[in-house]
């Protein structure tokens, strides 16, 4: 059976950033009435395989062709034109506007400049209905769940004569029932030939709706497969990089202890971001996180530290059930957090690297007791030169350093509160392998110190070498807790996770 | 030298030097202070005492911007307090007595402070935009001034209120003395304590001083209240120095003055950094520009026209889009990110 | 508490979109009834009329406060350009000039200056608090230039457009600029729903990021909104030229609030992308009907009307975030 020739290819794409290399000779393709699956960590280059299609970012090596031709886009709007449209996880519609303007808003039908709108609202009835929606049209877009926005914007992509329809991690805020409908609406654009790249964390929702896959692991290309011929295990040794017959033993695991419950939480959950889990956390204790992007591991960790709100369960410190309303109260009991999202919710890039370290500090204490400068200096200097922070400036803004050392200000920001859970998301994500090792013996150094720690890390080695127990997550549910004795190992990890079950 | 001309107040500076500069072409002894009957006469100090309540609004304000707020309602503020503390001394027996002026002055002050909480419960309880919340009282306070006095202007004459705008204490007019303590317990309390750094924290990063377990609610319902107190002073120093309350007139777009001067002083709109000496130095720039404009003879009707254009060019000047525009400097990288949005930007 | 629930019930069986809209036309119908019942001869068909009339040039500067405040921006220059329009015709005019060209020069400087303003905020990226703030600066002081005092207009088609009454039949008259501010109004609801430019005001609001992805002209429509505000303002100060028949730099000072708090009580939302220009034409005759009411009151002092206006404002504004809170 001759297979149809791709719509799409790209060869031989290499993408550099100042000190990093995203794409390093990454070939991919693209079959009419294909739903392609593009799989890998984070950080392994999906988003920037995509943003190089669609003309977000130039290419500095290979080549795109579109139907036998080559083609380079200026913008996301040139690919758009070529017929090439992506479906972002955040619907980028106006919300404020109708069903019907949202699909056709800038291609209006008119007349002498004015816009018909019934024969708007019909042909956008019609569209839907291709699609098997049965919508208001002229119903502002707003009252719409998110999976009906996502479709409505499938319905404007696939109207502008969409040969290559990007899907960007459509279904990580919808319910099952919302997925499927997804699912059809995908069915049918496939029957009529359109190419989809699918992009997801959910492995199941893979496995469901892909014809085939292409990994990527750290910017190079694994392979391409078809999903029925790869099985889930294999998928994710593929996508961390460790295939089931290369066993490695990890040899420095660290001592289990013996210590009192810090934290205990009992069927704690928030609606749509992590079903009850309970877990406990004994002081000088490591607890791993393991899971995919996605999982549920960055939700446990904000529900830790009352930056969102639990909807169901206890929490208990020291035996004392409390609740935590504000991250304040949450530092107050000691519990810091570090998230992954340095730029968002970690540094304030405007200040120096000494205001963003006494940061929580001299909020914990209130404004009206300040920190003595002198004081501040030590502090400072104390743990810029214990992380060996660069430039070892105080007064530096931390905006101009580099990913390594602003994580390391942020974790210099929670260490003077000398606190008793650290909780670790990513820390050593996009970070060079230098400052990686320090930041890994600094845990290792914190823990057999008393405090606690909750680190959480893609890298399943590096979840292994520092844990005294392993989480794991799948889908937002937290499906195991594994001590980390000799029998843990990375494989019966990845097995763990690909199959949501203890093997 | 370069670092000198990339200080931030580097062009407030030059501004005020070359206004002050004009001056003294076109008015012979323009730097001429005098001591008459125990008191310092002179340009200067005259541009200060005048200036006096827009550096005290301006205060204020730059604590509320820098938290990426604004504060329309400080005009009104004004009025108030000025026609509450005229109305009680009015109602006094002995206009002179010390005790029920300060009694005056203090219900004044506590209303404004009121009105500065009700402005930072709407911004930081209800969540509403800083600048509508704000418009609220800017429209209804208007009206609640001019109800105070019920529509007239109610004069007073009572020398120890006269002390607060017109007076003079230690051969320096009074104004001067309180602008320099407010701003001292300003600087005292955002620089020596912490508020400050919690204010730009919240100011940079909204969501990141959340989660280093800052209390934003709390900081921002502190700045509107401050900045209201600021405003209520301004407003007792201004009816002070006429004798009289003009809940219509008085503080009548102070506020658009003092938003000027704020960001005349380097202080973004967008929040984060700020300046308290900016901006004085905007306030004293706004003042000058007005001395200037009737030293050197040009009549005063262009005061608004030299207004706008010191804006224009300033604003201009602080613009980064107007910078890598005109003089074709390119924008460092900092991020993949607003690599994307400038690509966009350009298809559009 | 329960107006606020009963309001909330209400969301059921009216698409919500017009609830605020629906809500100002309610507290309109209220007003006047109330009046009607408390005043005698409140209740006529002059009495609005009248409204329309003593505020058809707020009308207009309303209009195009409207388009400006729909794309998410704000005008603060609109007082002054409204002053800057009487001063410029009522100088101009007493020069000789012909009535029409006066006209004309208003309407191409006062689109003149929201063009420049437009491209400012659009180009440098300076919010369009602080351009627009310089630009009411900058036309105020136009206005001092030209003089600093009241300059009356004599000229005969202005008188003549002022004194002219348009009979309605049954005692009811307008002035001819209640008409041109119902052209003005019709045209633009006109342009806001039938034409692209009207539609890319209302994705600009909504999401400005996503008009852009969705390949819309936002560069275009930014400017393009304050343009049309500059030149709603330069030809509400043509309707106030004729209204009060003289120029004056002081006069429309403090305008822009007007027009802003009746687009806020005519339920269109700040943050840009929803609203309706009824509402504004309804927020506009809402705050002359106060006006009245308290002129008809007569003890009743001015300053209430001010007061009224700020509660009106922050019922509203409670209003909307009851609405956007429970939509999201």
């Amino acid at each position: 059976m001759a297979a149809p020739a791709p719509i799409l290819r790209m060869s031989g794409i290499g993408k550099q950033f100042p000190g990093v290399k995203a794409l390093d000779d990454v070939d991919f393709r693209l079959l009419p009435g294909e739903v392609h699956a593009l799989m890998g960590e984070n950080g392994a280059g999906k988003s920037t395989l995509i943003k190089v299609l669609t003309g977000v970012y130039d290419i500095d090596a290979g080549e795109i062709e579109l139907e036998g031709r080559r083609v380079a886009f200026s913008s996301p709007l040139a690919a758009q034109q070529a017929g090439i449209s992506t479906v972002y996880q955040e619907v980028n519609l106006c919300a404020n506007l109708s069903v019907a303007e949202n699909i056709f808003i800038g291609r209006e039908p008119r007349r002498l400049g004015r816009i018909q709108w019934k024969k708007m609202r019909r042909r956008a009835e019609e569209i839907l209905s291709r699609l098997d929606l049965d919508l208001d049209v002229s119903a502002p877009l707003s009252s719409y769940s998110l999976a009906i926005q996502q479709m409505v914007a499938i319905a404007r992509a696939v109207d502008i004569d969409a040969k290559v329809l990007i899907l960007d991690e459509p279904t990580s805020s919808l319910d099952a029932g919302e997925v499927a409908q997804l699912f059809r609406v995908m069915r049918r654009l496939k029957e009529q030939g359109i190419a989809i790249l699918f992009v997801s964390h959910f492995l199941d929702q893979i496995y469901e709706i892909s014809d085939r896959m292409t990994i990527l692991r750290n910017g190079t290309l694994v392979g391409e497969y078809l999903t029925s011929e790869l099985s889930q295990v294999e998928l994710v040794g593929k996508m961390i990089g460790r295939e089931l017959a290369d066993l490695e033993k990890l040899e420095d695991r660290p001592p289990a202890r013996e210590g009192a419950p810090l934290v205990e939480t009992e069927l704690l959950g928030r609606t749509g971001a992590i079903e009850p889990f309970t877990l406990t956390i004994h002081e000088g204790e490591v607890v791993g996180l393991a899971g995919l992007l996605g999982s549920g591991r960055t939700e446990i960790a904000r529900l830790l530290f009352g930056a969102d709100h639990a909807g169901t369960g206890a929490l208990k410190i020291d035996g004392q059930a409390v609740s935590l309303r504000t991250p304040r109260s949450a530092v107050a009991r000691k519990i810091a957090f570090c998230s992954e999202n340095r730029r968002a919710e970690g540094l304030i890039p405007d200040l120096t690297v000494r205001e963003n370290i006494i940061l929580a500090l001299q909020a914990a204490r209130g404004w009206t007791r300040p920190i003595p400068r002198r004081r501040q200096d030590e502090l400072v200097e104390k743990y810029i030169s214990a992380l060996n922070i660069r430039p070892a400036n105080p007064e530096q803004l931390v905006r101009n350093l580099s990913g390594g050392n602003q994580q390391k200000v942020l974790l210099a920001r929670w260490l003077i509160l000398e606190p008793r859970l650290l909780i670790l998301d990513e820390p050593t994500r996009g970070i060079d392998v230098g400052a990686k090792a320090e930041i890994q013996r600094l845990v290792a150094e914190l823990s057999d110190g008393g405090m606690a720690v909750l680190f959480i890390s893609a890298e399943l080695e590096e979840v292994l070498r520092l844990s005294h127990k392993v989480g794991v997550l799948r889908d937002r549910r937290l499906v195991a807790e594994l001590d980390n004795d000799e029998g843990l190992t990375t494989d019966r990890l990845t097995e763990t996770i690909a199959s949501g079950a203890i093997s | 030298m370069t670092r000198f001309l990339r200080h931030r107040l580097f062009w407030p500076v030059a501004i005020l030097v070359a206004l002050l500069a004009l001056n003294l072409v076109f008015t012979d002894n323009f730097f001429r202070v005098q001591m008459k009957d125990g008191h310092l006469y002179g340009s200067l100090i005259d541009i200060v005492r005048f200036g006096a309540p827009l550096i005290l609004v301006s205060l204020g304000m730059t604590l509320v911007i820098a938290t990426s707020g604004i504060d329309l309602s400080v005009g009104s503020v004004v009025a108030i307090a000025g026609a509450l503390a005229c109305l009680r001394i009015s109602d006094l027996d002995d206009q002179n007595s010390i005790g029920g002026v300060l009694a005056a002055v203090g219900i004044a002050l506590a209303l404004s402070v009121a009105l500065g909480v009700w402005n930072g419960l709407l911004v930081a309880g209800i969540g509403i935009q800083p600048i509508i919340a704000t418009l609220i009282l800017m429209v209804a306070g208007r009206g609640l001034a001019q109800l105070i006095t019920d529509g007239q202007i109610t004069t007073v004459n009572s020398s120890p209120y006269k002390l607060i705008g017109g007076g003079y204490w230690l051969t320096l007019p009074f104004s001067i003395i309180i602008v320099a303590v407010v701003l001292a317990l300003t600087a005292f309390l955002t620089r020596r304590l912490a508020l400050g750094l919690l204010i730009e924290s919240v100011g940079g990063n909204a969501e990141a001083s959340r989660l280093s377990g800052i209390s934003a609610r709390g900081v921002l319902i502190t700045v509107y209240t401050f900045c209201a107190l600021c405003a209520g002073i301004a407003g007792l120093m201004i009816s002070s120095n006429v004798s009289s309350a003009d809940g219509n007139n008085a503080g009548l777009w102070i506020e658009l003055d003092a938003i000027l001067a704020v960001v005349i002083g380097g202080t973004s709109l967008a929040g984060g950094r700020f300046s308290l000496g900016g901006t004085v130095l905007g306030a004293l720039i706004i003042q000058t520009l007005t001395t200037t404009i009737y030293s050197i003879g040009v009549p005063p009707e262009t005061t608004l026209l030299f207004k706008a254009l010191v804006v224009t060019i300033v604003c201009l000047l602080q613009s980064p889009a107007f910078r890598e525009k005109v003089f074709h400097r390119r924008r460092r990288p900092q991020s993949p990110s607003p690599v994307t949005e400038e690509k966009v930007r350009v298809s559009a | 508490m329960t107006s606020v629930t009963g309001l909330l019930d209400l969301r059921r069986t009216v698409p919500q979109k017009y609830i605020p809209v629906m809500v100002t036309a309610g507290l309109f119908v209220a007003m006047f009834v109330a009046g009607g019942i408390r005043y005698e001869g409140f209740a006529t068909g002059q009495i609005v009329l009248n409204v329309f009339i003593d505020n058809a040039f707020l009308l207009v500067v309303a209009v195009g406060m409207t388009f400006v405040i729909l794309t998410g921006g704000i005008d603060l220059s609109v007082g002054s350009v409204v002053g800057l329009s009487t001063m410029v015709s009522a100088s101009l005019l007493k020069d000789g000039w012909p009535a029409f060209g006066v006209m004309a020069l208003v309407l191409v400087i006062g689109a003149v200056l929201g063009l420049g303003m437009g491209a400012i905020i659009h180009y440098f990226e300076i919010q369009p608090f602080i351009v627009t703030l310089a630009g009411m600066f900058l036309a105020r002081g136009l206005c001092y230039t030209i003089s600093t005092d009241s300059i009356p207009i004599e000229n005969a088609t202005f008188t003549a457009i002022a004194q002219t009454r348009v009979d309605l039949g049954g005692d009811m008259w307008v002035s001819p600029s209640v008409l041109i501010a119902l052209v003005v109004v019709l045209a633009a609801a006109y342009v806001l729903h039938y034409t692209r430019l009207g539609r890319n005001v209302y994705a600009t609001g909504g999401s400005e990021q996503s008009a852009l992805l969705m390949g819309l002209p936002v560069a275009r429509t930014k400017i393009a909104v304050y343009t049309v505000s500059g030149f709603c303002s330069a030809l509400g100060g043509l309707l106030f030229a004729f209204y009060s028949l003289s120029g004056y730099g002081l006069s429309a000072v403090g305008m822009e609030l007007d027009a802003i708090a009746a687009v806020v009580i005519g339920g269109t939302l700040l943050t840009g992308g929803s609203g309706y220009l009824l509402g504004t034409v309804l927020g506009v005759l809402v705050l002359g009907l106060i006006q009245t009411i308290i002129s008809f009151e007569g003890t009743l002092s001015s300053w209430w009307t001010k007061i009224f206006i700020g509660l009106l404002l922050f019922a509203f504004i409670l209003l909307q975030r009851l609405i956007t809170a429970r939509r999201r």
